[in-house]
């Protein structure tokens, strides 16, 4: 590339500085306000030399709210516990199921094969709503309403067709050749797969299983419509959470930060295979 | 080895045959999957019933009046417009800004690194939690953002409350939320072109609007059709942010597709008039992933081909 000029250097020093301000300030403040106590947060200007206070995670690890009015209790924690559930059951029954399906559709091409995975890719793409409102009344019939079951079930139309496209990527471009050595060296086509293809693959698998666990906890509408109180994730909980009296702000920014830093996390540490996955396999990193 | 092998094997010698092991390894799958298609045939039958949960009684089939009544309905032709605005504005400012980025960042060097890592954050965001944090962040009273609008004199600029400003917010937080999508899938388009075409012509001294144009710009084509799709296909189906932050409001505002049969299913119970709105939801975003697919197909050989 050839040399820049100094004002294009400093115009783009400039551009990038704005993009990292306009994408990192909102997580920044959020993150101060979870410290502040309302005084602070009310306070204009709005500064950030204030004093920490820890109060508003105490308050909500603890579920005891202390207003004028009262104690409050709050369920944050256990709307936690639900993402945490949901995402890892979920996530771990899709990889049961879409492992084995993404390296058939890999390895044969059988009858129907490509349209098998199309009707599962479209589901990625269909309205969530037009599957999960006719669902309440089936859910309803089926005793299935509000329970860990019915939701995980669900769960998997976010779940089993990112692991599925993503896994059968990855045992693509596995040589075949290494396989059939293995089976004409005498072995079953379940040692083939359980010592050849699923350790080569084991990347992969654990990137799409990390990928679909961050769109499992960032759900918010299977949620809102098939679960009450007592079974909502983050997402939803956090939602019904600013609405409840007594609350303070930096309660509700210490919540979200509570709720994003899983995700978070995983994704700094997953990083490398975000774009694959986010393009399902389409793009690669 | 082969001793071991045997023992693992199931002893009754019962052996899946060649021809149906990929189904068999494939069924599960597909059966947890058709117990969530069944709900797609209901809610096309409902689309063609007059059902409300308020009157179950009066519930029967209408045959295609629900779909008829969208042409004279103007709740209908807003939740249209609406959803058509929300999704082009959001897709078309996201990918300028995207490529933009991507473009900066196109040199690999620690610092870019690092920023394109950093750019990702927001993208892993549950977009009702982000919703949620700019809501904080435009409160009237404390909100950061609605101090900085008063200091260049806009007082009492109301964001998302107010329906001149509510579309401008809500599409504001979908940029925060997804420009980083279409950033990193452009990014890894333009840092794998193939560098000859602008090692020759740098060495041929040609202008470099003529090289972004004529040389990166359609070499990057096949990336920023991927992006764009599939960016439009989560965008008219936009739920969560518009939900999160302002419920459809303020009045009907921002009841897009998805916002307007929520309410309509479960605020005014009109269940007929709510599968109607997602079928034809449906159709659009069934045309368009068809579209999608075929490119995104070609793209998908080429990253093989290549990898």
């Amino acid at each position: 590339m050839e040399t820049m000029s100094p004002l294009e250097r400093a115009l783009r020093g400039l551009a990038l500085t704005l993009v990292v301000v306009f994408f990192m300030f909102p997580i920044f403040w959020i993150f101060l306000m979870s410290f502040q106590t309302n005084e602070t947060i009310l306070a204009i200007p709005p500064s950030v030399i204030f004093t920490p206070t820890l109060s508003n995670y105490a308050a909500l690890i603890t579920g005891k709210l202390q207003t004028a009015a009262g104690t409050l209790d709050i369920a944050f924690m256990s709307n936690l516990g639900n993402s945490i559930f949901l995402s890892v059951a979920s996530v771990a029954v899709s990889l049961v199921l879409g492992v084995p399906a993404a390296y058939a559709f890999a390895r044969h091409k059988f009858r129907g094969s490509e349209d098998i995975a199309f009707t599962l890719l479209s589901f990625r793409f269909a309205p969530p709503l037009l599957v999960l409102l006719p669902l309440t009344q089936y859910f309803q019939w089926l005793g299935l309403s509000n329970t860990y079951f019915g939701l995980i079930w669900v769960y998997q139309l976010i779940c089993l067709p990112l692991i599925l496209w993503i896994v059968r990527g990855y045992f693509e471009d596995i040589s075949a050749d290494v396989e059939y050595a293995y089976r004409i060296a005498g072995h079953s086509w379940f040692a083939t797969f359980r010592k050849i293809a699923l350790p080569l693959a084991g990347p992969g698998i654990a990137a799409a299983g990390l990928l679909a666990f961050i769109f499992a906890w960032n759900n918010f509408v299977f949620a809102l419509v098939l679960a009450s109180a007592d079974k909502q994730p983050v997402t939803v909980g956090a939602l019904a959470f600013v609405t409840s009296s007594g609350i303070q702000y930096g309660q509700i920014a210490a919540a979200i930060v509570l709720s994003v830093t899983p995700t978070l996390a995983l994704a700094l540490y997953a990083q490398r295979y975000l774009v694959e996955g986010l393009s399902l396999g389409a793009v690669k990193g | 080895m082969a001793s071991t092998e045997t023992l693992r094997r199931p002893a009754s010698g019962f052996r899946i045959s060649r021809k149906m092991l990929p189904y068999v390894l494939s069924l599960p799958a597909l059966l947890v999957c058709i117990g969530i298609l069944i709900p797609f045939f209901t809610a096309v039958v409902y689309s063609f019933q007059r059902y409300r949960l308020s009157q179950p009684w009066s519930r029967q089939f209408n045959w295609g009046e629900n779909y008829l009544n969208f042409f004279t309905d103007p709740a209908f032709w807003n939740t249209l417009k609406v959803s058509l605005l929300y999704a082009g504005i959001t897709v078309t400012l996201e990918l300028l800004l995207g490529l933009g980025i991507a473009l900066l960042l196109q040199r690999r060097s620690a610092v870019n690194n690092f920023i394109s890592i950093m750019l990702l954050l927001p993208l892993m965001i549950a977009p009702a939690l982000a919703a949620l944090m700019w809501k904080l962040m435009t409160n009237p009273s404390f909100g950061i953002l609605s101090y900085l609008a008063s200091l260049i004199g806009l007082n009492d600029f109301r964001w998302a409350s107010s329906p001149d400003t509510a579309l401008l917010t809500v599409v504001l937080v979908d940029i925060w939320v997804y420009t980083p999508f279409i950033m990193i899938l452009l990014l890894a388009g333009l840092r794998s072109l193939p560098t000859q075409p602008f090692e020759a012509a740098a060495l041929d001294g040609v202008p470099r609007s003529f090289v972004f144009f004529r040389i990166t710009l359609p070499m990057l084509t096949p990336y920023i059709l991927t992006a764009t799709l599939f960016r439009l296909l989560d965008s008219i189906q936009q739920f969560d942010i518009i939900y999160a932050m302002t419920q459809g409001g303020p009045g009907n505002t921002l009841t897009v597709f998805q916002v307007e049969a929520y309410l309509n299913f479960f605020q005014s119970t009109n269940v007929g008039r709510s599968a109607a709105l997602l079928i034809i939801l449906w159709a659009i975003t069934y045309t368009l992933s068809n579209v999608f697919i075929k490119n995104w197909l070609r793209l998908r050989e080429r990253a093989r081909g290549e990898a």
